[in-house]
């Protein structure tokens, strides 16, 4: 019993060095691949000179200024929505019925794909989607739809409100993860008996306070949306389409030669998140600066009533879209024929699932078994990690794991050429380890991000008191710690399989094609113009993640049906 | 599970001795027997283009019965772009990994094929070593061994013809367009109801070669290959004219293009617009079968012809079933399959054989086949232009995108 002890303080010791190695190699690696062809270095082409051609094409390519500008609006001006949306909303309603109300659709927001979404909300709001349908002719007069663009405009805003539907829910659960360890209720109640109003209050007392909790979501979303490809595709701009699908669309042009441009266009996307990560980071300082000179002012009211019916309007029009994308979704794949401006459609049909029975099992069985495999592994080493860090005091060898969160910094198509040609080497290509590896990777930063504030405030006298009861660390562990961690260990479970179940490019490069999950094949399909097909696909894409946050929400108050300190609210 | 075959492959390896350019190995598979032998029980990953459910399900009667008769399992890797595969090929030469590549067969053509036989990425020449090679009619269909001005060289078995026309709503449309110049016209009476996909889609492309070939003044520089600027330049001014005075007109006024043709296929449906390009003379009629575009849409070229070109599968050169891949691409050329490919009810896309080549029955078979409401009669197809060498197709891609694209 007593030998087991350091033994296991010795594996442990080693967890977060084994969690980086897993997967600094694959990143780190995959850009260096990724690195040399962008200044001319690709064997296999006959190149093997240095030089910097490439970014001269690159610089050159009629395209890239506009590009880069589309790139960089969208992607700031959809974190920037989002946050703004989620902080004014939570300063605004903390605590009412709203608000309670709002948190209930969060893990369903959070658990659809942004790719299934996207594919939804262009049903809805194009031209010739399902609002304009439902208003014409009646109200409108129109036989044809009118000749205006909104799926695809140039500004790109249908691609900053497709990812401020999605960005939004998830800065929201931020906050509220930030709330819980920083004592906001008392904050608010000492500003609010010093007579500020709740906004006011909110921005002086508490804002400052989980600001810096926030940041490094804030960041994996704003790295997020300057590299996003899916839901580019689905709803950017074409003519021309944000830097990450030019770069794609290079990496994939029959003449090889643009391999190098692609590399180099690889490149210029990572320097432009880093150079977003680091102007938000300049901005932020005289932000704050102004910030601190103005908060002890004493004022003691902020737009309290046009925040609080902004916030409030943003956030149900967000839901209604998010609504009515799901139900369009499901209208759509029980279709047959559904003509512009019918409201319903005039052939129903069972044609589009029944048809595609074997498929739809076939790629939904890979998906769960991907991301099952994938979120088990998360939690593993996550909670190895953690535990280490408990056992052995927050600095042990864990100052280095902010590093998990690289691979949702790095935009996705400079490092998974470079992935996919050292799995080769490997000889692991298309297998299931190189697919989950390469999930593991976007898994395992969510699963941290969600797993490691319960686990490092649980209490530790629990555990503490069981030792000195005569029981082992390990028996402790397992009898006292994980079931006491059971509900955010579900949680972070579900956030971890509905991440694997969205990941589009990584399978696709990392499987070699054979595996085809739902959202490989609803990203292809969106490409065809069958509706009714894309809908079933998009659907169940929704639907395995749904199921999982289901279970994940229901199974504590199961397990814990005779604790009743330990059920949920 | 993808390597379960892996030893058997290596000893078929061995027995042929493959080099590791594959590309000179095959005359030593000239015994169709054997092939056949070798064939059983491998398995094919066949990496073709999935944006069609009707093309989807034709893959998958093709597997059911390559199953029955060869024992050979045949597995559809959907891909969005053919170009995928061709990197994903490369990818796997780059690491060295000159066996069991993930990719058995691929549906190609044009740049993709160009490409490919560049960088030596292709098994063969095989397709001599097929028996139902012979019943191509490479006589009078000429794009079966010239693909856009590529020789094919044995390296890719053809499949099917490709013709390009254009879709259009009868309810909608009395009067379609005669040819290039014509469609100027209609687009200055009919404003923001036409467009095309951007490219480089294929079909978008096609409708810029299309109208290249019309307006060019000597339509024989396309059949060669050039670099000179000052030429292209020069040679491509009538279509960059023609295009600065069709743009207004279009869909969104030309500020805004399909990102592809299945989507503008959407938008004819939508009503958004009132005509969607097609390369599939009988597409129209097994739309309409599927639900997917109204019963009144029909079809129309243009009266002096348009572009025309051959759809083909190949091998590359470091697949482990290259013997099934052989089966496959022989069964897909058998009267039997490209008599159910030309139904229309099935696909409705043109077969690569020679009819006159066939014996009585098949011939039979394929006078029986429907034509369908909405296909034109091959009479009526009008006569078929050549696809220009690629690099004018280069050179117009990107002046487009350097025009139009941003």
């Amino acid at each position: 019993m007593f030998r087991a002890l350091p033994s296991k303080v010795f594996r442990l010791r080693y967890m977060p060095a084994i969690t980086l190695l897993v997967f600094l190699t694959p990143v780190g690696a995959g850009l260096i691949s990724s690195v040399l062809p962008a200044f001319g270095y690709l064997p296999v082409l006959g190149r093997s000179d240095f030089s910097g051609e490439a970014w001269g094409q690159l610089l050159h390519h009629p395209a890239i200024p506009a590009s880069i500008f589309t790139t960089i609006t969208t992607g700031f001006a959809a974190t920037i929505i989002s946050l703004g949306l989620a902080l004014f909303f939570v300063a605004a309603w903390y605590g009412s019925p709203s608000y309670k109300k709002t948190r209930k659709m969060l893990a369903p927001v959070l658990a659809i794909p942004h790719s299934a979404l996207a594919i939804g909300l262009a049903f809805l709001i194009a031209p010739s989607g399902w609002i304009v349908r439902a208003i014409t002719p009646w109200a409108t007069g129109w036989d044809r739809p009118p000749d205006v663009a909104i799926i695809h405009d140039p500004y790109g805003l249908t691609l900053i409100l497709g990812l401020v539907i999605k960005e939004t829910p998830y800065f929201l659960l931020m906050i509220l993860a930030a709330l819980d360890q920083t004592q906001a209720e008392k904050r608010l109640t000492v500003a609010r008996t010093l007579g500020y109003k709740p906004i006011s209050a909110w921005i002086k007392a508490v804002q400052p306070a989980i600001y810096k909790q926030i940041r490094l979501p804030i960041f994996a979303v704003l790295a997020f949306s300057l590299s996003v490809v899916d839901v580019s595709l689905i709803l950017g701009p074409s003519a021309p389409p944000p830097l990450s699908v030019l770069v794609l669309r290079w990496f994939n042009d029959p003449d090889l030669s643009y391999r190098f441009m692609a590399s180099a266009g690889a490149m210029l996307q990572l320097m432009i998140v880093i150079a977003a990560i680091s102007l938000w980071f300049v901005v932020e300082v005289g932000v704050s600066r102004i910030f601190r000179s103005r908060s002890s002012m004493g004022k003691r009211h902020f737009f309290e009533t046009e925040i609080k019916l902004a916030s409030k309007a943003g956030i149900n029009f967000l839901v209604m879209l998010f609504s009515g994308s799901l139900l369009v979704l499901v209208t759509w794949s029980f279709t047959w024929r559904w003509r512009f401006p019918d409201f319903l459609p005039s052939v129903w049909s069972f044609h589009s699932w029944q048809n595609n029975l074997h498929n739809l099992a076939e790629s939904a069985g890979t998906t769960i078994a991907v991301g099952l495999a994938g979120s088990i592994i998360a939690i593993i080493l996550v909670v190895a990690c953690l535990e280490n860090e408990k056992q052995r005091g927050k600095n042990a060898g864990s100052g280095a794991l902010w590093l998990v969160y690289l691979p949702l910094m790095i935009p996705q198509v400079s490092f998974l050429f470079g992935v996919q040609v050292i799995s080769i080497k490997a000889n692991i290509d298309s297998s299931w380890i190189s697919v989950i590896w390469t999930h593991l990777l976007f898994v395992l930063p969510y699963v941290f991000l969600s797993l490691s504030d319960p686990y490092r405030s649980q209490d530790n006298r629990f555990f503490n008191l069981a030792l000195t009861l005569g029981s082992t660390p390990s028996r402790a562990f397992w009898r006292i710690r994980l079931p006491l961690l059971l509900r955010p260990l579900l949680f972070a479970f579900a956030v971890g399989f509905a991440v694997s179940v969205a990941q589009y490019l990584p399978t696709l490069f990392a499987g070699g094609g054979r595996f085809a999950t739902v959202t490989t094949e609803a990203v292809n399909l969106s490409a065809s113009g069958n509706r009714r097909i894309v809908a079933v696909y998009a659907l169940l894409q929704a639907i395995l993640p749904l199921i999982v946050f289901a279970a994940a929400m229901r199974i504590p108050n199961f397990v814990f049906r005779n604790r009743q300190a330990l059920k949920g609210s | 599970m993808p390597r379960k075959l892996f030893g058997i492959s290596v000893i078929a390896l061995g027995l042929f001795s493959f080099s590791a350019n594959g590309q000179a190995a095959a005359q030593s598979t000239a015994n169709w027997q054997d092939v056949q032998e070798k064939a059983k029980g491998q398995t094919v990953y066949w990496n073709a283009w999935g944006g069609s459910e009707l093309i989807n399900t034709y893959i998958s009667w093709v597997g059911k019965r390559l199953w029955d008769d060869a024992r050979i399992t045949l597995k559809q890797v959907k891909v969005t772009d053919t170009a995928d595969v061709v990197s994903r090929v490369l990818a796997e030469k780059t690491a060295g990994k000159n066996e069991d590549g993930s990719v058995d067969l691929v549906w190609i053509n044009g740049e993709n094929f160009a490409s490919m036989k560049k960088q030596g990425l292709l098994f063969g020449p095989f397709t001599q070593t097929l028996p139902n090679y012979k019943l191509v009619d490479t006589e009078s269909k000429a794009t079966t061994t010239v693909d856009f001005t590529i020789p094919v060289d044995g390296l890719e078995a053809p499949w099917g013809m490709a013709k390009f026309n254009f879709i259009y709503d009868s309810a909608r449309v009395q009067k379609t367009p005669t040819s290039v110049a014509d469609l100027l016209n209609w687009t200055q009476q009919n404003t923001g109801r036409f467009t095309y996909p951007s490219p480089p889609d294929y079909l978008g492309s096609t409708f810029l070669k299309q109208a290249l070939t019309e307006l060019i003044e000597d339509p024989s520089v396309l059949r060669t290959s050039t670099t000179d600027l000052s030429e292209l330049n020069q040679a491509t001014k009538p279509l960059w004219d023609f295009l600065d005075a069709l743009h207004p007109n279009l869909w969104r006024k030309g500020s805004q293009f399909p990102a592809s043709s299945s989507a503008q296929q959407q938008l004819l449906d939508d009503g958004e617009v009132d005509i969607h390009l097609s390369f599939n003379p009988g597409a129209a009629s097994s739309l309409i079968k599927s639900g997917e575009l109204a019963p009144s849409v029909r079809t129309f070229v243009f009266d002096k012809g348009t572009i025309g070109n051959t759809h083909f599968v190949a091998i590359p050169y470091n697949s482990s079933s290259k013997e099934a891949a052989m089966v496959v691409a022989n069964f897909l050329m058998s009267p039997e399959a490209q008599a159910r490919k030309q139904n229309p009810n099935y696909w409705g896309d043109d077969t690569v054989l020679a009819i006159s080549k066939l014996s009585a029955k098949d011939q039979q078979v394929f006078a029986k086949i429907p034509l369908g409401a909405a296909t034109l009669p091959p009479q009526e197809l009008g006569p078929t232009l050549l696809e220009p060498h690629p690099t004018w197709m280069e050179y117009i891609e990107k002046e487009w995108l350097k025009r139009y694209g941003q």
